[in-house]
């Protein structure tokens, strides 16, 4: 789309008048102005089909309808989407789509949001003329890969799911095998559906022949709600929608989250997310969250409530803070938000100035990379961080192993961790770290669930997940995007920066923050790289940040 | 608004002299009372001693030895219905807890051994106490398996725990005409 403005065309559809640009498809144009025209291959990211025929229009001048998704609008172009010969030609597809359809849509997940469904309900609505048997297929309910369930007969041979092993993910498993109504998805002989995108299929699947599996069974999709959000998973930032369930607590074994599913931004993450982000929401909902904030004394964990291990902390480490021969050290977290980061950097300088801080982006996750959608650093925030100064480039920030020396020197007092599980991390950066914890006299834990690393605290608070908190994250290029609030933190849990402001409130400061997005206003005024942005102007895009070009 | 006009119609009628006297009307109802008493009684001593009437005692019903006979469409109790192989109905599609306006209906699904099959409910609950026996659930029932004509009504207990039936209770129990007592039948009975 470089180079010289596009050609607009007038165009005339459904008796109105409409200008578009040229080169656009009837279908898109439609959309564009409210008329939604029902399509089962045709997919915006993916190439053009042309298999279902659910997109007919009526264009005057031409004999034969025209399929939508490939016809471009043009000069004097007089189209009818919803004509009766439209709507016969479309009542008639959708016919031939049902014929060997095995109608078991009360044990298919895809219910209630299949777009067979909705079209039969739209514009079929007739009374089934097959007397034939239906044709039966091999595989239902048939695992092909790690994450997708597939099932023949439900499929609509639209070949989306196809086209993006093709075209998008570029690991051809899938593909169209026999022919006329034996026509079966399958993959190929002795392949798997185990690219790191393989889940994507099932959302572009517009039936029930492709199942997460992961979900399979769970719920229902209409008892669902839908908030948007960020996936925490890598420095991409995909755009997700969350998909919860607080109403019916029995199902789902309890978990809130039921499912992540991609949004489209075609600025990050275009229709997609990889597999690894998409069942990364786990933990959320896990046993081993911490539920409220605990004191170890003598090795064993007490939940004291809030204020008592807020003052608690606080002493410490104001005597630490005394001390002469020990440092304060925080380690930061590349995952906490921008608020939290924000207040973290202020809070400890303002109360306890000379705190080290301690920066590392490992993770436990394996450094996976690709061209389409993953990087390498699987931190939500590191690009954040970065841009409030506080990692390692700046001379004052420690990493992990230059923190490991000092506390073996024992010139360490007290260590705060957020959410970062040392011992947990690969072997280079938790090598001797099960030692070095046990040498600091105080070590303070931020977290969401229990590890090895939060055994090791004296004190621990809990904090909330990405989901259950507001905040901004920096995605790898400079992008600031907000994760919404979706539901409430588990228990006692606190949003991070939450625990950060009692904390330094409880270290004789005063921070009044009511919200995250107050705590970003300040924090778009006090840090350049973010000047000028606000929740608003970040909107459900995201909005990169002005010096943040890397 | 217009104008309501409404129009007042008298039906009281003026008494009669036997009325106003009172004491007449008086006697008259002692005598009604007395008589079904001592018709009735002369009747169930008939059946007391095993002679049978074509005439009851009494029209009152002796519950809860008798019953009132039930509609054939009477809604009562839940149960889940099984196939001829005497596998559960219930493919768990959770259509009836979707409609339920009690939202009494707690179903949890997983996988049915047979693919052609392939879900099933694995908990299936019904808070009796919450249930408003609309039926609704009944009607929406895409393979017939939640069935109202069990023919159990008396739904009581001395907790409200007693009252949530679980999956093997809803299963367990069958249709049973014979607590249909037929109400063509009944309405014989008791004209
Ligand atoms: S009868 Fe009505 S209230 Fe009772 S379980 Fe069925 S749908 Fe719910
Ligand atoms: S509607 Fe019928 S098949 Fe579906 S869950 Fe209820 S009882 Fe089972
Ligand atoms: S959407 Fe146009 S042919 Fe399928």
């Amino acid at each position: 789309m470089s180079g010289k403005e596009k050609k607009t065309v007038k165009t005339v559809i459904d008796g109105k008048e409409y200008a578009f640009p040229q080169g656009t498809t009837i279908l898109e144009a439609a959309k564009s102005v409210g008329i939604e025209i029902p399509h089962f291959c045709y997919h915006p990211g993916l190439s053009i089909a042309g298999a279902c025929r659910m997109c007919l229009v009526e264009i005057e001048k031409m004999p034969k309808l025209q399929i939508s998704c490939h016809m471009t609008v043009d000069d004097g172009m007089v189209i009818h989407t919803n004509n009766e010969r439209v709507k016969k030609a479309r009542k008639a597809m959708l016919e031939f789509h049902l014929v060997n359809h095995p109608l078991d849509c009360p044990v298919c997940d895809q219910g209630g949001e299949c777009n067979l469904q909705i079209y039969y309900m739209m514009h079929g609505n007739y009374i089934s003329r097959l007397r034939e048997n239906k044709v039966k297929k091999t595989k239902k309910a048939f695992q092909i890969g790690p994450h997708v369930m597939l099932d023949q007969e439900r499929c609509v041979l639209c070949s989306r799911c196809v086209r993006f092993c093709q075209e998008i993910s570029k690991s051809n498993e899938l593909g169209i095998f026999q022919r006329g109504d034996r026509e079966e998805i399958d993959v190929f002989p002795d392949m798997q559906l185990n690219s790191p995108y393989s889940a994507n299929v099932v959302d572009i699947c517009p039936v029930g022949a492709l199942l997460d599996k992961d979900f399979r069974f769970k719920t229902r999709a209409w008892y669902l709600e839908s908030a948007d959000s960020i996936c925490p998973r890598c420095s991409r930032g995909c755009n997700i929608e969350i998909h919860y369930n607080l109403n019916r607590p029995w199902k789902n074994e309890g978990r809130r989250l039921a499912r992540l599913k991609p949004r489209c931004n075609l600025e990050v993450n275009d229709w997609w997310v990889c597999d690894e982000g998409r069942y990364s929401f786990k933990f959320i909902d896990d046993d081993n969250r911490i539920e409220g904030p605990l004191v170890r004394t003598d090795g064993k964990a007490r939940n004291t409530g809030f204020k008592e291990a807020l003052e608690l902390a606080a002493e410490s480490l104001r005597n630490s803070a005394a001390s002469t021969d020990v440092e304060i050290a925080v380690l930061v977290s590349p995952r906490a938000a921008n608020e939290e980061l924000y207040l973290l950097k202020h809070v400890f300088s303002e109360q306890l100035p000379g705190t080290r801080l301690v920066f590392s982006s490992a993770t436990p996750f394996e450094p996976t990379e690709d061209d389409i959608l993953r990087k390498k650093d699987k931190n939500s925030n590191t690009r954040g961080a970065e841009l409030m100064g506080l990692t390692p480039d700046s001379a004052q920030v420690w990493s992990l192993s230059e923190l490991k020396d000092a506390v073996l020197a024992g010139e360490i007092g007290a260590l705060y961790i957020c959410y970062h599980d040392i011992t947990g991390l690969p072997e280079e950066f938790s090598a001797g770290w099960a030692e070095a914890l046990e040498r600091i006299p105080l070590v303070v834990y931020q977290g969401t669930n229990t590890c090895p690393t939060s055994e090791k605290a004296q004190i621990i608070f809990p904090a909330a997940a990405f989901a259950e908190r507001e905040g901004t994250v920096t995605n790898f290029e400079g992008r600031v995007q907000i994760q919404q609030k979706v539901f409430e933190p588990l228990s006692e849990a606190l949003p991070g920066w939450q625990i950060i402001q009692s904390l330094g409130v409880a270290l004789g400061g005063s921070y009044e923050y009511e919200s995250a997005e107050e705590v970003f206003a300040d924090l778009a005024k006090n840090e350049p790289a973010f000047a000028g942005l606000s929740y608003e102007k970040i909107g459900s895009g995201g909005f990169v940040a002005k010096d943040a070009k890397a | 608004m217009g104008n309501i006009t409404v129009k007042k119609i008298d039906t009281s009628r003026p008494m009669t002299f036997l009325e106003r006297i009172y004491i007449w009307e008086i006697l008259r109802g002692l005598w009604i009372t007395n008589r079904h008493f001592v018709v009735n009684m002369f009747f169930h001593i008939l059946n007391l001693f095993g002679i049978k009437t074509k005439r009851k005692g009494a029209v009152t019903i002796q519950y809860p030895e008798e019953h009132r006979g039930w509609h054939r469409r009477l809604r009562t109790r839940h149960y889940l219905a099984r196939r001829e192989d005497d596998s559960p109905r219930c493919v768990g599609c959770m259509m009836c807890e979707t409609v339920c306006p009690a939202n009494c209906i707690y179903i949890v699904a997983h996988d049915h051994p047979d693919p052609n099959v392939e879900k099933q409910a694995d908990k299936f609950t019904i808070d009796m106490g919450k249930c408003v026996y609309c039926g609704f659930c009944v009607e929406v029932c895409p393979e017939d398996a939640i069935r109202m004509d069990s023919g159990h009504l008396e739904i009581c207990s001395y907790t409200r725990e007693d009252m949530i039936y679980h999956i093997d209770r809803l299963l367990e129990q069958h249709h049973d005409p014979s607590d249909y007592k037929n109400h063509e039948e009944w309405m014989e009975e008791y004209p």
